[in-house]
């Protein structure tokens, strides 16, 4: 069998003609395995969609408790046989509930790893790498510009800088699904303990990492808080409220934005951004290298991202490589469109 | 070096005028020394790596990284440096030298012979981490930009001692780095820096321009009126060092010292022994020529002896700070200028003479003589005057624009001093340029634009701009580059325009009738441009061109 029968780019997704099903469409379909919950992964509208519990949770709260008309758990480690083909899903350390899906039959593995990263998140569980023939990778920073700092060292200058602006609230624009809630965990292991306010984008997925376990420590929504009360204050929101309207109410407010994008001085300058820090759910450079060898795959099929550069490194380490040129994922932003009003 | 490299990065995307002096005293504060001496230096433009040129940062990259991955990297960050920084190869082994202090990073580079150089660098940016590295790649190639001027520096270590920026002006030329009394005298550790120079800038005194409303209050009994003629304000001074040997300088309005730019002036100054304040002129057999013939000395790197004859420069000499090391800036105007009629006169150098003085008995009387310069004086001078000063009698000269001493009373009303803001690309011939500009004036803390043009400079300026406009890039939004327009950092227009009238088009409310370039101020820093309010009151008059 030749990995093209059992996994195919087609422009809703990538499809398993075997099973006759999509992993992460971007358009509705009648059978769906969805990786994780970030909103170019995970859409409304299926038939049916298998994927993690808290994948399922998160998805629930995104669109609706009826996102799909069916809904079926995955869980970590278990395979499950459709049409002859067996499906596992095993934990990618990109956000909560966030999988990797192991495609295999007659011999032949496929791991479509969706979003992943290496790095250490005290509010998801640890990528796991999985063996494989193909290795299907994401690059959303896939330059050997991106090595990721460590992310206490990042969140040490957050807190340097509301040291040395006691009377400006600190704007922090995170994602809302994995990236504000693992910037809250780190905050707490760096001994800041005072209340942490969130624009009301944020509640509620953060109150769902914390009704699975999370530690965030106390946590009040940002609205009607007097601004006086926000001096020195972190305030957390979606990155698209940083340049809004809405952070003008806040005093002299100290813009930071947390995500893999703030490396590049341009791009954090662009976004009118005062405290760029590098927090990113992302894989970088040097771990996408060492995931696709970890994998032993011969061939990698490299999607959203910066696929030139990766595809050009595996075949100069003698791996066959190719972009698979998928449209409606990651695109420029770090993957997920957010709403700008609470 | 990682906390200066901290700062750098701090203050790069700061946009805050407060927040940068903030940044910035907090590490004058809390840095030991000498490292703070050297980020002052590095700060303020006193430090010049002459062998680290990107060619070599290129042959280095080159080196360590495969060709295709760094082309892609650099196209997709756009800045040498900072591709650099991020890509340079981590080192396997444990850090040696990690906290390497600023100072000896520099000092190890600037005794390294030219040969050692590219090892001794690729040694450092193994030790230092991407901040660090990207620091020190902007600091060796002489591009910080992070817009921070020396006066915004200096601002900041008054804040931080609670001194005024011009006493820190008064010491700072005869200082160099690591500047370690000038700390210790801040922190209240040490004397004052006795400055060796027997030859310092001293910070100059400025005029408000006066307005239509100002002469009812002003009695003009109380006032001397000069010509303000078009040249550069500058400062003269010659003095003798410790061991008896003359010194001399010439300075521009900021402290820039153009000594070398004017070899025949510095000859004329050598017996003058104090410093004077006045106007760069040229003067050819005894008439004053156009500003253009006193450009064409600016800013050269070789002087020819041709260019020396044929434009001549010379001081029009208006007051005296010094003479004979006695302090004159605390005595009122009339005694200043009594000193320095005698001063001219004793000196009795061509190359340098007095701003006369003008009589008048009225506001009307000075009126004809402003609006009129031809019927007083020889036509070809005339041309060179672009107003009046009008000076108290009793003024002490006091450094800055301080109230109610000074004025300048513009003889063409609809002259302002813009900041360049922003830069587009021209068309057809000038399509490789940027040739289209807006600019701005002052309104509060703020530059608001007023006025758009894409004329009226030459084609060799607008080379020169183009250049300036690319090295002060500090964002682009499609073909249009936004420039520095900070109060230390920028270029200002002076723009003259037919009228100006209200406007929604313009965030200042204001537009200009045929806006054009009418000279660039190289020499002018964007702080001493106009503000709105002059603006204002123009277009509430609604004067038209005479
Ligand atoms: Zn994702
Ligand atoms: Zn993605």
């Amino acid at each position: 069998m030749r990995p093209s029968d059992l996994l195919i780019p087609l422009p809703a997704g990538l499809y398993c003609p075997l099973a006759d099903l999509f992993i992460d469409p971007v358009k509705p379909v009648e059978r769906a395995l969805i990786t994780h919950g970030h909103s170019d992964h995970a859409r409304a509208g299926h038939g049916s969609v298998l994927a993690t519990k808290d994948t399922l949770g998160i998805m629930g709260i995104r669109y609706s408790e009826h996102f799909a008309a069916q809904m079926q758990i995955a869980h970590f480690g278990e395979p499950i046989s459709i049409n002859g083909v067996q499906f596992s899903f095993h934990p990618a350390g990109h956000v909560l509930g966030s999988a990797q899906i192991a495609v295999e039959a007659k011999g032949l593995k496929i791991i479509v790893s969706g979003d992943y990263k290496r790095a250490s998140d005290p509010t998801c569980l640890p990528f796991d790498p999985q063996r494989c023939d193909v290795f299907i990778t994401e690059a959303t920073f896939g330059l050997p510009v991106f090595t990721h700092p460590d992310t206490a060292q990042e969140i040490e200058k957050l807190l340097r800088s509301v040291a040395l602006f006691p009377e400006r609230a600190h704007l922090v624009g995170a994602y809302s699904l994995g990236k504000a809630q693992r910037v809250i965990a780190i905050i707490r292991a760096a001994g800041y303990d005072a209340p942490i306010y969130l624009h009301g984008a944020l509640e509620k997925l953060t109150a769902y990492y914390v009704a699975q376990g999370a530690k965030l420590g106390a946590l009040k929504p940002v609205a009607g808080v007097a601004k006086e009360d926000l001096q020195g204050a972190i305030i957390l929101c979606p990155p698209s409220s940083i340049q809004d309207l809405w952070a003008r109410k806040f005093p002299d407010p100290v813009t930071c934005f947390a995500s893999g994008w703030m490396r590049i001085r341009a791009r954090a300058r662009q976004r009118g951004v005062e405290l760029p820090l590098v927090v990113s759910d992302h894989a970088d450079w040097p771990d996408l290298q060492r995931t696709i060898l970890e994998t032993g795959a011969s061939e990698i099929w490299v999607t959203h991202g910066q696929e030139d550069a990766l595809v050009h490194w595996c075949q100069s380490i003698g791996l066959q490589a190719k972009p698979l040129n998928m449209v409606g994922y990651g695109d420029e932003g770090e993957a997920e469109a957010e709403p700008s009003t609470p | 070096m990682n906390r200066f490299a901290e700062l750098l990065d701090r203050l790069a995307y700061e946009p805050r005028r407060n927040a940068k002096i903030r940044l910035l005293s907090d590490y004058f504060s809390t840095t030991p020394d000498p490292d703070r001496g050297y980020g002052l230096a590095a700060i303020t433009g006193t430090l010049d790596f002459l062998h680290a040129k990107p060619a070599m940062i290129r042959t280095l990259i080159a080196e360590r990284t495969d060709p295709a991955l760094f082309a892609l990297s650099y196209d997709y960050v756009g800045d040498l440096s900072e591709t650099v920084a991020l890509m340079w190869p981590k080192r396997e082994t444990n850090l040696t030298n990690h906290s390497l202090g600023l100072g000896e990073i520099i000092t190890r580079l600037s005794t390294a012979k030219k040969s050692e150089i590219p090892a001794l660098l690729a040694n450092l940016l193994d030790d230092l981490d991407e901040t660090g590295r990207w620091a020190l790649l902007k600091l060796i190639t002489g591009g910080l930009r992070i817009g921070v001027s020396a006066r915004l520096a200096k601002t900041a270590l008054a804040q931080m001692a609670g001194f005024n920026v011009d006493a820190i002006e008064e010491v700072w030329h005869g200082m160099a780095p690591p500047y370690e009394p000038l700390f210790e005298w801040l922190e209240g550790k040490g004397p004052i820096p006795s400055t060796n120079n027997p030859v310092p800038f001293r910070p100059v005194m400025l005029a408000h321009a006066i307005e239509e409303s100002d002469f009812t209050a002003l009695d003009p009994a109380d006032f001397i009126a000069e010509w303000k003629w078009d040249g550069i304000r500058i400062q003269a001074s010659s003095g003798r060092d410790e061991n008896g040997n003359i010194l001399t300088r010439l300075y521009s309005r900021t402290g820039d010292d153009i000594s070398a730019t004017f070899p025949d002036i510095v000859e004329a100054l050598v017996g003058l022994n104090g410093t004077i304040d006045g106007e760069l002129l040229i003067i050819r057999d005894g008439k004053v020529d156009s500003f253009n013939a006193l450009q064409q000395r600016l800013n050269r790197k070789t002087l020819s002896s041709k260019l020396l004859s044929e434009n001549p420069a010379a001081i029009r000499a208006y007051d005296v700070l010094f003479i004979d090391g006695m302090d004159m800036r605390e005595r009122p105007f009339h005694e200043r200028r009594k000193a320095l009629e005698a001063l001219i006169k004793k000196l009795s150098s061509p190359r340098i003479d007095l701003s006369s003085i003008l009589s008048f008995d009225s506001w009307e009387s000075l009126e004809l003589l402003r609006s009129r310069p031809e019927t007083s004086i020889a036509a070809h001078d005339a041309e060179a005057i672009e107003g009046c000063m009008i000076k108290r009698h009793d003024s002490l000269y006091v450094a800055g624009r301080p109230k109610g001493l000074w004025y300048k009373w513009k003889r063409d009303p609809f002259i302002v001093d813009a900041v360049l803001m922003y830069a587009q690309r021209g068309h057809g011939k000038r399509s490789s340029f940027y040739s289209d500009f807006t600019f701005g004036v002052w309104k509060g803390d703020e530059l608001v634009p007023v006025g758009k043009s894409y004329f009226g400079f030459t084609d060799q300026e607008l080379i020169e701009i183009d250049r300036f406009v690319r090295k002060n890039t500090i964002n682009r939004f499609g073909p249009v580059r936004e420039v520095s327009h900070e109060p230390e950092l920028g270029l200002v227009f002076e723009v003259a325009f037919e009228g100006i009238g209200a406007s929604t088009r313009h965030r200042s409310g204001l537009a200009m009738r045929f806006p054009r370039i009418s000279r660039i101020r190289w020499d002018k820093p964007p702080r001493e441009a106009d503000r709105i309010e002059s603006l204002e009151i123009l277009a509430a008059q609604g004067r038209k061109k005479s």
